[in-house]
């Protein structure tokens, strides 16, 4: 008996959470075998099999594993499930995408978004977009788990090299096929991933404008983000979107600039580390979470602050 | 022609304030204001648009809940859906015993579409649309942002961590959908008329055969920490000094 965790990778390279699922891993048990599922992703398997506290690599190595389908990967993993105690997969679309149709192939009530691990049935997950945390325990036999990357640290590859096991069991849905797959160009660090994640507002108005974040973050090697009512004026995609119903972060430095501070958006980035706030309104609520506030026009104080960071 | 059903779940209003319970059983939600769940009305919106390009022909309402649902429920028959069903259940079920009575209206009402919104805004759970698809042993597409229906396939764009991805996936199909799919629309007053007039069929849930018993016990529910107030600063470079030799950040 054991863990089991679904790797999240693009079959080349591990997604950053998958590390944080590792070490949320290793706090229920020494036992952990990790499944790589994807196409062409032996690398993917070679560095897992690297990471201390790991015990096995699986790898299910087809077409049909690729581009992250559920109904491929989720029978693969029911058919394997009775063999272990746990089974965790990151809180990201990848993980959330797949994880409850495994939880309702086998009949279990699953646990999402966990960010603290208090028992081996005991666990911490945010509701009401952050404004409550709930403890939850349960009753089923084998535990199903999404973790919440942000709130557990990056198991790091050491030098270890444990066994990977081939997988050849194929499920090849007839009744989904992925025609397309535009990426966003990976030229700054992921949003989720970042050091540093530079967000604007809606007060930024146009398209145009939102290229002084864009600026900004490009002089602090930082992702961009930006909060909801910057996605839905059009001014930036919604995978931009940090917040409750986009992405948490929680890197180290946090900048928000033109940007409120709704409960929503606060949900997704109140745990980095130091917060800066820049808004023309000195009442808004972004202050009082914010280490440092800077109070006035982010047309001046921003190309300002990419003038000053040139020094 | 097609049938969809689309879920719908009543929460407290988005832009209310939630507290915690003093004994830290619950989040308090006595006499808060209730509306239906943003994402459960971007899925009801694109149904009914649907209806309206003559690709759907009928467009149910679901809901699991108490009997105060059917206010949503009509407020869902308001903006276009044709008739509603409300699973009446007084406590809260998990997503899973969710999926099971989806499964059972799915299945009764033979629809071709279930959409739903990707999650409701107070449990955060994003779970029932996968696993009312894999109970239907149907395909999922989750997170969509583009809906195309052509030819009884349809090409759904999801929004994924990094990008966009584009599944075409055979119907019938579990479809839950995310922010920029469309805006929904408003109840007009005639509408909201002729809702009322509109059909709702009540089922208690325990009439159903399906096992809602709890799996999960919720021992305490508290608040998060709070975050300390940090200064003000004055200028720009007093920013970047901070920034530079006391968080020691850039």
């Amino acid at each position: 008996m054991g863990i089991l965790v679904l790797a999240e990778h693009d079959n080349q390279h591990v997604k950053p959470a998958t590390w944080s699922v590792l070490t949320a891993a290793s706090e229920l048990s020494a036992e952990i075998t990790v499944l790589v599922a994807g196409n062409a992703c032996q690398n993917v398997a070679n560095t897992l099999a690297k990471v201390p506290g790991v015990s096995a690599i699986w790898l299910a190595d087809h077409p049909a594993y690729g581009q992250g389908i559920a109904e491929n990967i989720a029978p693969l993993m029911v058919q394997y499930a009775a063999k272990f105690t746990h089974i965790l997969a990151p809180a990201t679309t990848y993980g959330k995408n797949i994880m409850p149709r495994v939880a309702a192939l086998l009949d279990i009530s699953m646990v999402g978004d966990v960010i603290s691990i208090i028992a081996c049935d005991t666990f911490i997950r945010p509701i009401y977009a952050g404004n409550a945390l709930a403890t939850i325990q349960t009753t089923d036999t084998i535990k199903l788990l999404t973790i919440r990357a942000t709130a557990f640290a990056k198991a790091v590859p050491a030098t270890n090299n444990v066994p990977i096991i081939l997988l050849a069991d194929i499920y090849n849905s007839d009744k989904i096929v992925v025609s397309e797959e535009i990426l966003t160009p990976a030229e700054r660090p992921e949003l989720t991933a970042a050091r540093i994640v530079v967000s604007g507002g809606r007060a930024l108005q146009t398209r145009e404008n939102f290229q002084l974040i864009e600026q900004l973050a490009e002089k602090l090697g930082a992702a961009v983000g930006a909060s909801r009512a910057a996605v839905d004026a059009g001014l930036v995609p919604n995978d931009y979107q940090v917040g409750q119903t986009g992405k948490v972060v929680a890197p180290e430095l946090y900048m928000a600039i033109g940007i409120s501070g709704a409960i929503q958006h606060i949900a997704g980035m109140k745990d980095s580390k130091v917060i800066v706030a820049i808004n023309k309104d000195s009442e808004a609520p972004i202050f009082q979470i914010a280490d440092y506030g800077l109070v006035g026009d982010l047309f001046t104080l921003v190309p300002a602050l990419i003038q000053a960071l040139e020094t | 022609m097609m049938k969809i059903l689309v879920a719908i779940k009543r929460v407290v209003d988005p832009y209310v304030k939630i507290k915690v319970r003093l004994d830290e059983t619950a989040v308090d939600t006595d006499n808060l204001k209730m509306a239906m769940n943003p994402f459960c009305e971007i899925a009801l919106e694109e149904a009914v648009r649907l209806k309206e390009a003559g690709i759907a022909q009928e467009v149910i309402a679901v809901s699991i809940g108490p009997n105060n649902c059917q206010e949503t429920l009509r407020q869902g028959l308001a903006l276009g859906a044709d008739r509603a069903v409300l699973i009446e259940q007084a406590t809260a079920l998990e997503p899973l015993a969710i999926a099971k009575c989806l499964q059972y209206v799915a299945i009764a009402q033979q629809v071709d579409i279930v959409f739903l919104g990707k999650q409701s805004i107070d449990g955060d759970h994003n779970q029932t649309g996968q696993m009312l698809a894999a109970l239907l042993q149907w395909p999922q597409a989750t997170f969509a942002s583009k809906v195309v229906i052509k030819n009884n396939q349809c090409m759904v764009t999801r929004e994924i961590d990094g990008g966009l991805q584009t599944v075409v996936v055979n119907m019938p199909v579990v479809i839950t959908v995310d922010l920029r799919l469309n805006q929904p629309r408003y109840p007009a007053l005639p509408l909201i008329m002729q809702a009322k007039r509109k059909p709702i069929d009540i089922i208690p849930a325990n009439s159903l055969p399906i096992d809602v018993t709890s799996r999960q016990h919720i021992l305490r529910v508290t608040a998060p920490p709070k975050r300390q107030m940090g200064i003000r600063v004055g200028s720009v470079e007093e920013l970047v000094n901070k920034l530079r030799y006391e968080a020691k950040i850039i």
